[in-house]
């Protein structure tokens, strides 16, 4: 498998995302994670971002991209017309979660989220002595973050329960290592796969 | 080795072709010849070859300059090039002027030799099909069994629909510019208006006004200026003319008043003098009849069912000719047949006309896109 590089959670979905499947790559940023998952498992794929910069980053990785905006939701995309849907910290980021969400398991058997931890240990403690939280996973200050949904595990989880989504399997690290104690206190990342409900 | 103090200096080429023609409308063209041009270097194994197909009113001077003109950069000089976005260095890059043009290849205009006069009003009707068909032929003709890819603007992004339908074998990758798979009413209607303009001018004599030394210059002129108004975004002419007035006070009467009725007036006027009145029928034509889901039960998905490209769509959101939404069609007609595709939507002031100009986001997509073609 061709390295991750620094980045711990391309390797986690990697882990989940079987050979060959077919993938939608919602915010997908520069590419980079399309292209690890092509490399890395030899998925065919297209990924949806807004920004312009990094559509053109897209195009310089060589992978697909459809420069559309998320919260419009995924007309472009058939029903189950994907085996993996990946929403790579970029939920904590949308406006209409629960559509997007909704859409995810519209478009695919299977959702794969990844966002940061709201209860990872480091946030709370800011947010006990009265201030919102900068970390490693949310490096913004209050006023310039794109960060408008942040969540727990317990919140989505609770969410997931809510909306018809069935968790089927979970992980939650903490820079490259996984977390098995306390998750909700010690990770910083979570990731989730899910399908609809049945 | 080129002296590059002449690199940009480049020469149309001539073929004629004796195979007859049959086209979509039943007519039969005996025999045509085709003009081209061509830059860069075809390399040993003939895999850098890549097609422009022109718009409405462009023709097969892509690039470069001509040895007795300095003012004669080709229509898409500001992307094709040694080192722009379509690098010639690395790509042979060739435009063809349309069958039934109006700049050297066989027109209404030409001499038909059955019977030694101008073909005029008696020159077939050609569609995007039958200009792919010729395209082939003239690969066939160079030895181009392939193209590393096909691409164009507006009617020429069509062009390149057609090439991944027609000869899915012959083309590894589109560029689909500004482009739609099929014309609206709307786009229709406006060609429509700007036919009657040709067509009710006086000096139209029914297509055969070559034999009557005059040319319908009124008709045109108008046809253009319809056309170009179409082609601006409603906040490119405010921007570039508001309500500027020529001279500074309202005079009153039909003369130029405002700036944008003299620019169209000049764009008309100059226009008429490049184009022939024949040719601009039968391009708009073509434009209509344009619409590869119409065999399909106006299914465009099935109708990619064929194709076998990779795709790059782009569009422009000032664009009202057609809109994004147009190209967001064709590229959900992809994304149903599992094609590689990628789409950008371009934030530009010039609507249609975008894709002429020289936005460097636009140029750097292209650059990038074709960057990863491998030859």
């Amino acid at each position: 498998m061709p390295s991750s590089g620094s980045r711990p959670d391309f390797a986690a979905i990697a882990a989940w995302v079987k050979p060959g499947a077919k993938v939608l790559d919602l915010g997908c940023g520069d590419g980079s994670l399309l292209r690890f998952l092509r490399d890395a498992r030899n998925v065919r794929g297209y990924g949806v971002e807004i920004d312009d910069a990094n559509v053109l980053a897209c195009f310089n990785n060589g992978v697909n991209v459809i420069q559309s905006d998320l919260e419009s939701g995924l007309l472009n995309f058939e029903s189950g017309s994907f085996d993996y849907v990946v929403l790579s910290q970029t939920l904590q980021a949308v406006k209409n979660t629960e559509n997007i969400v909704k859409e995810m398991l519209r478009v695919s058997k299977e959702g794969i989220v990844s966002f940061p931890n709201f209860g990872y240990w480091k946030n709370r403690l800011q947010v006990v002595s009265g201030h919102m939280p900068v970390s490693e996973t949310l490096p913004y200050q209050w006023f310039d973050t794109p960060n408008i949904h942040n969540c727990t595990l317990g919140d989505f989880e609770e969410f997931c329960r809510q909306h018809g989504a069935r968790i089927l399997e979970r992980r939650v690290m903490n820079g490259n290592h996984q977390v098995k104690f306390f998750p909700n206190l010690m990770g910083m990342l979570a990731f989730y796969r899910f399908e609809q409900q049945k | 080795m080129q002296d590059s103090s002449l690199i940009d200096i480049v020469a149309p080429q001539r073929v004629r072709f004796d195979a007859p023609l049959h086209l979509r409308s039943g007519a039969v063209l005996e025999n045509y010849e085709l003009v081209y041009e061509t830059y860069g270097e075809l390399n040993a194994a003939k895999s850098n070859a890549v097609l422009i197909c022109h718009a409405l009113s462009g023709n097969h001077h892509l690039a470069g300059f001509y040895a007795d003109s300095p003012k004669s950069a080709g229509w898409w000089n500001n992307m094709i090039g040694a080192g722009k976005s379509i690098d010639t260095r690395k790509f042979f890059v060739m435009g063809v002027n349309n069958l039934g043009g109006c700049h050297g290849s066989t027109g209404p205009a030409s001499i038909n030799t059955k019977t030694g006069k101008c073909y005029g009003a008696d020159f077939p009707m050609v569609t995007v099909e039958d200009w792919v068909e010729t395209q082939v032929r003239l690969a066939d003709h160079l030895g181009i069994e392939q193209f590393a890819a096909v691409g164009g603007g507006s009617l020429g992004g069509m062009q390149a629909l057609q090439w991944t339908l027609d000869f899915p074998g012959k083309v590894r990758n589109a560029l689909v510019i500004a482009a739609a798979a099929k014309l609206t009413a709307q786009n229709i209607a406006f060609n429509d208006v700007a036919r009657q303009a040709i067509i009710t001018d006086q000096d139209f004599h029914g297509g055969d006004y070559y034999s009557h030394g005059v040319v319908p210059r009124r008709g045109l002129r108008l046809a253009r200026m319809l056309g170009h108004i179409t082609y601006l975004s409603d906040d490119s002419m405010a921007a570039k003319f508001g309500r500027e007035l020529r001279n500074g006070a309202l005079a009153f009467g039909f003369d130029v008043e405002f700036e944008i009725e003299s620019y169209l007036r000049y764009q008309g006027d100059k226009f008429v003098d490049q184009f022939d009145a024949n040719t601009y029928l039968l391009m708009t034509k073509a434009l209509d009849y344009f619409d590869p889901a119409h065999k399909h039960n106006n299914d465009l998905s099935a109708a990619f069912r064929a194709a076998r490209a990779n795709f790059l769509v782009l569009s422009f959101t000032t664009d009202w000719r057609f809109s994004p939404e147009r190209s967001r069609a064709i590229v959900k007609a992809l994304l149903d047949n599992e094609m590689n595709v990628s789409y950008a939507e371009i934030s530009s002031s010039h609507g249609h006309d975008s894709f002429l100009m020289g936005d460097h986001h636009y140029h750097d997509l292209v650059r990038a896109y074709m960057d990863n073609i491998v030859v």
